[in-house]
């Protein structure tokens, strides 16, 4: 029996697969969401040099690293959409976009907030902030350049430039606190090394992670059904869902 | 939170909001999606219906 590999690289078929997928993933976001603050709140302790505001890295860290993995993986169906001429690739590529750019100006909004009482001040120039404001701008970017062109297969194809050029700013961000003297503080977590980071504290960040990016599944998911309904709406697949009230 | 209360409660509830403010504008999205669709199909209703032999 032949694996159709391809079945939901359709429009149609991807959008009854994504709206059955989205409760599953609502359940656990929210679950995670519940998980992360009461270990955050409630069972991580104070920190020694920074008191209670150190918190905030509950939100900053998450936030930070979904607005760099959405970056790589927006690139990613860009570059698929680009290169293969796939409309769905490149409609997911699209509904990524809003959110990563949620997550970046989160992360530099949480980080202002942060840095004003343990830094004094509200921003720097340092290389990972101003990274980190360089792919808001990319996000931003994308997004205004594909409303900026009418015929959606195109905006398609120009956005997908962007996307791919811009994604060398995701190592630069990732990598800047070791090649630049920054404000920014370094890796506590790496793949390589313990982390140097309380378990509890570490732990409800990390549910954090998983919350969001639980989240932003549900979020992104939602979008690409209604990119699939606004570009799809001439054929006969939509016609039958309106008849059936469906829409 | 020990003086930090401004901070903390600054970062959580804008997140709060954006996260709201998102689901919002896709629900909104589709909303006007759905009004239009139901626009279009009485206006296709409406002319089939009015559509004669002659």
């Amino acid at each position: 029996m032949a694996i159709n590999w391809f079945k939901y690289s359709s429009p149609a078929s991807f959008y009854s697969l994504a709206g059955k997928m989205i409760p599953i993933f609502v359940f656990a976001a929210v679950a995670l969401l519940v998980a992360g603050l009461y270990v955050g709140f409630f069972v991580a302790p104070t920190d020694f040099q920074q008191g209670e505001a150190y918190r905030i890295i509950f939100i900053h860290v998450p936030a930070a690293w979904m607005s760099m993995f959405l970056y790589v993986v927006m690139a990613f169906w860009a570059g698929i959409g680009l290169a293969f001429n796939t409309r769905l690739s490149s409609m997911f590529a699209t509904a990524i976009a809003p959110t990563g750019a949620m997550f970046t100006f989160i992360a530099l909004w949480t980080g202002a907030l942060w840095g004003k009482p343990m830094w004094g001040t509200w921003w720097v120039w340092d290389a990972r902030l101003t990274s980190e404001l360089i792919l808001l701008f990319l996000y931003i970017g994308f997004m205004s350049l594909q409303a900026a062109i009418d015929d959606p297969r195109r905006a398609d194809k120009a956005g997908a430039i962007i996307a791919l050029v811009g994604v060398v700013n995701i190592p630069i961000i990732y990598f800047s606190v070791q090649w630049w003297n920054t404000l920014h503080q370094g890796a506590s977590v790496s793949v390589n090394q313990a982390p140097s980071m309380a378990t509890t504290m570490l732990m409800g960040m990390l549910i954090m992670v998983l919350a969001s990016w639980m989240y932003s599944i549900v979020v992104i998911l939602k979008r690409t059904r209604v990119i699939i309904l606004e570009r799809e709406s001439h054929t006969v697949w939509v016609a039958e869902l309106q008849k059936k009230g469906a829409v | 939170m020990g003086g930090y209360g401004l901070y903390v409660w600054g970062s959580y509830v804008v997140t709060f909001v954006c996260i709201v403010g998102e689901i919002l504008l896709i629900s909104n999205r589709r909303r006007t999606l759905e009004r239009q669709y139901g626009l279009i199909h009485d206006l296709n209703k409406k002319e089939t219906e009015n559509e004669t032999t002659s």
